[in-house]
């Protein structure tokens, strides 16, 4: 509790931190030298290496949140509490990666900044529902304690992922139907170089996104034990009107 | 619980009846809402006709949002949350009682917008099973995950705000879907449409389970 | 006979502010007890705390023999409890009869029950079709008073049951105060009409700074006692 210097960091987070440094550094190389230009794409493939991996990490982040704001329904505990707002605030920072990556790959590609691909428009959404997610934890976060708070966050956190899922697949669905073509950002026959260096994307941003995930998750603890620690002051000093009051008899 | 949601249902409706707030003020938004997109989209060049579909349904989610926020501001007046929790009745049946509520409201403004539609945008009715069948499925919808949002913000200073950035994406599969079976039914192939109707219904049916499961909790501790 | 309420070092919260404090109080079952302090004690809240609408944070709560930590208890309890409160629940737009029998049929209450319960306030006839909001204070704290009475609650929680009625609306709660105490309920007030309070109860508790000191009636401190010394963290307390 009575650390001498507060800190988030311990030695294991800033091993992961290192390492997702290092795995950055190790992915500039390949991504902009080692790996091959596409044929069709050119250069402008090489931001896949990031736009895919954050696509990823934003849909995981949500499901974390979902899963958190089940086992806070279930268990009551902070800690999936916390977790919840943790996975939300780092994937919101993914999500607006990914659409803005996907949205300057989308200009030599597609030639403007946005189409209506059955992607980009449920990540959008995904990314509305995250700040309103954010939101409405904020309200519950200022008023209430922590056993009547959270309820609200939890509902919508729990409902996070199925409505991104439904979301998802309706569009997927509606934008089939239309005729237009549509170009396949994903090469289907990935291979060699460019396949490794997409891999490497994906493990070196899980790593950061852990390293961030691990870092949010102990300020919220933090902030959580601050509002604990004032209950037994709180009460006595309640209590203690009751002494004033008495004085004054 | 029906029981219990035949009573909420009764008095919110009885209350629209005493009060008037649809039938004065939502059912003129949705006329509004139809005007102002004649204006904005140059009736003269046909959009409007090709569009209606969607134009209509856009139009039904802006007046959900306004009947969304009516439901909960009764309840929110005078300790009236409180009173619920003390009241005996079973919150799944409340839940599905305002859901009713607000249904039957927005079968009343679909059934004008329908005319205004026809009237305005000249738009031609056809496969009136199709259209009927989507109007009850994205109703029902609407109405469940409207009243399971709209408790989370009501009894919130900023809920006016926060209901549509909550409720609005959730809401956009519904919109997808009716508008998808809408334009099935009047300008394409009417058997295109059935299977967005399906998907309006496994909507309202999650939604409808859920919110009965889960409102209880919700009323209880937020 | 078992107690109607038995807390023992009872804390609740509002937000992070601990309106009780580690509350004791005894009520017996077919007791009337008032509860009095300043404002700001904790009054309220331990109604509501009674009637089954607040967590317990620390200590225990036993109310009719629910037990208030374990949340489906608490909630089993609200259907046997019956609130009187500065917030009526009872909607604008409805009349007075409509609210009545709303109210009165969630609880299950039978048109007897809630016919009665309108007349024995005084609401039948020209009132009764009356919109709530073209009421006078009064009128509506009859009309929440009726509310009650149709649900025939074991345990009545009185908050300020006088205030705002006339002479005869003061009888009518203490006549109905004693017909429920009759027919075996028990009834927990908070009041600041201490002459007329007093006399209706069998025992006085004092609530200050969200605990407990008992006393019997007409004895003791009164509301005037901690004049220049309210302290801040009691204001904080408005629900």
């Amino acid at each position: 509790m009575s650390a001498p210097r507060p800190t988030t960091g311990s030695p294991a987070t800033r091993l992961l931190g290192g390492l997702s440094l290092a795995g950055l550094v190790l992915l500039l190389g390949y991504a902009l030298w080692w790996s091959p230009a596409d044929v069709v794409q050119k250069d402008s493939v090489r931001i896949m290496y990031v736009h895919v991996p954050t696509a990823i990490m934003a849909f995981t982040a949500c499901g974390i949140t979902t899963l958190a704001s089940a086992m806070w329904l279930r268990r009551r505990s902070e800690g999936w509490w916390v977790l919840g707002g943790a996975a939300a605030e780092v994937g919101i920072v993914f999500t607006a990666a990914c659409l803005v990556t996907g949205s300057i790959w989308g200009r030599p590609t597609w030639g403007t900044y946005w189409d209506w691909d059955p992607r980009i428009t449920s990540t959008t959404l995904l990314f509305i529902m995250l700040v309103g997610y954010l939101a409405l934890r904020r309200i519950d976060n200022e008023s209430g304690n922590a056993a009547q708070r959270g309820m609200r966050a939890a509902i919508v956190g729990l409902l996070l992922f199925p409505n991104v899922m439904i979301v998802h697949y309706s569009v997927d669905w509606w934008r089939s139907l239309h005729q237009t073509a549509t170009i396949t950002r994903l090469d289907p026959s990935i291979e060699g170089t460019m396949l490794f260096t997409l891999m490497l994307g994906i493990a070196v941003f899980g790593l950061v996104f852990a390293w961030m995930l691990i870092h949010r998750f102990r300020v919220g603890w933090l902030e959580e034990r601050v509002g604990a620690t004032g209950l037994d002051a709180a009460l006595l000093e309640r209590r203690a009107e009751a002494g004033v009051a008495g004085g004054a008899r | 619980m029906f029981r219990d949601a035949g009573l909420v249902a009764g008095k919110d409706l009885r209350i629209e009846l005493r009060s008037r707030v649809t039938l004065q003020q939502v059912l003129p938004f949705a006329v509004l809402v139809l005007i102002l997109f004649g204006v904005a989209l140059d009736p003269d060049r046909g959009i409007l006709t090709r569009a209606s579909a969607g134009l209509f349904w856009v139009a039904v989610l802006f007046c959900a949002l306004l009947a969304i926020q009516r439901a909960f501001t009764i309840e929110a007046a005078d300790g009236g949350r409180d009173a619920l929790r003390l009241s005996g009745l079973e919150p799944g049946g409340i839940f599905l009682g305002k859901a009713m509520a607000i249904a039957a409201q927005l079968t009343a403004v679909e059934a004008l917008l329908a005319v205004g539609v026809v009237i305005m945008y000249g738009t031609e009715v056809t496969g009136v099973p199709l259209l009927v069948a989507t109007c009850v499925a994205a109703t029902a919808g609407m109405a469940a995950a409207g009243t399971l949002y709209g408790v989370l913000a009501a009894g919130l200073r900023v809920r006016e705000t926060l209901l549509p950035i909550l409720l609005l994406p959730v809401l956009s599969p519904v919109l997808i879907g009716a508008t998808k079976a809408f334009e099935a039914a009047l300008g394409g192939v009417a058997a295109d449409g059935w299977p967005w109707c399906g998907l309006l219904l496994t909507f309202a049916l999650l939604y409808l389970t859920f919110g009965t499961l889960a409102f209880g909790t919700l009323l209880e501790e937020s | 006979m078992e107690p109607a309420v038995q807390l023992r070092g009872a804390v609740t919260l509002l937000g992070r502010f601990p309106a009780l404090a580690g509350i004791d109080l005894d009520v017996a079952a077919g007791e009337i007890v008032l509860l009095r302090g300043p404002n700001g004690a904790g009054k309220t809240t331990l109604l509501r705390l009674c009637a089954g609408l607040l967590p317990v944070a620390r200590g225990t709560a036993t109310v009719l023999g629910h037990n208030l930590t374990d949340r489906r208890q608490a909630r089993s309890l609200r259907r046997r409890v019956g609130l009187l409160g500065h917030a009526t629940g009872l909607y604008d737009e409805l009349t007075v009869s409509d609210n009545v029998r709303f109210w009165g049929r969630a609880a299950g209450a039978s048109s007897e029950d809630i016919v009665g319960a309108l007349a024995a306030c005084g609401l039948d006839g020209r009132l009764a079709d009356l919109a709530v909001l073209s009421l006078s204070a009064g009128q509506r704290r009859r009309t929440s008073l009726a509310c009650l009475l149709a649900r025939r609650p074991e345990l009545w929680l009185l908050d300020e049951p006088h205030a705002g009625l006339d002479q005869d609306g003061r009888d009518l709660v203490d006549g109905l105060v004693h017909r429920a105490v009759q027919a075996g309920a028990t009834v927990l007030m908070a009041s600041h009409d201490l002459d007329r309070a007093e006399a209706l109860a069998d025992r006085v508790v004092t609530v200050v700074g969200g605990t407990t000191t008992a006393g019997a009636p007409g004895a003791g401190p009164t509301d005037a006692a901690p004049a220049a010394g309210t302290p801040a963290g009691g204001v904080a307390l408005v629900p």
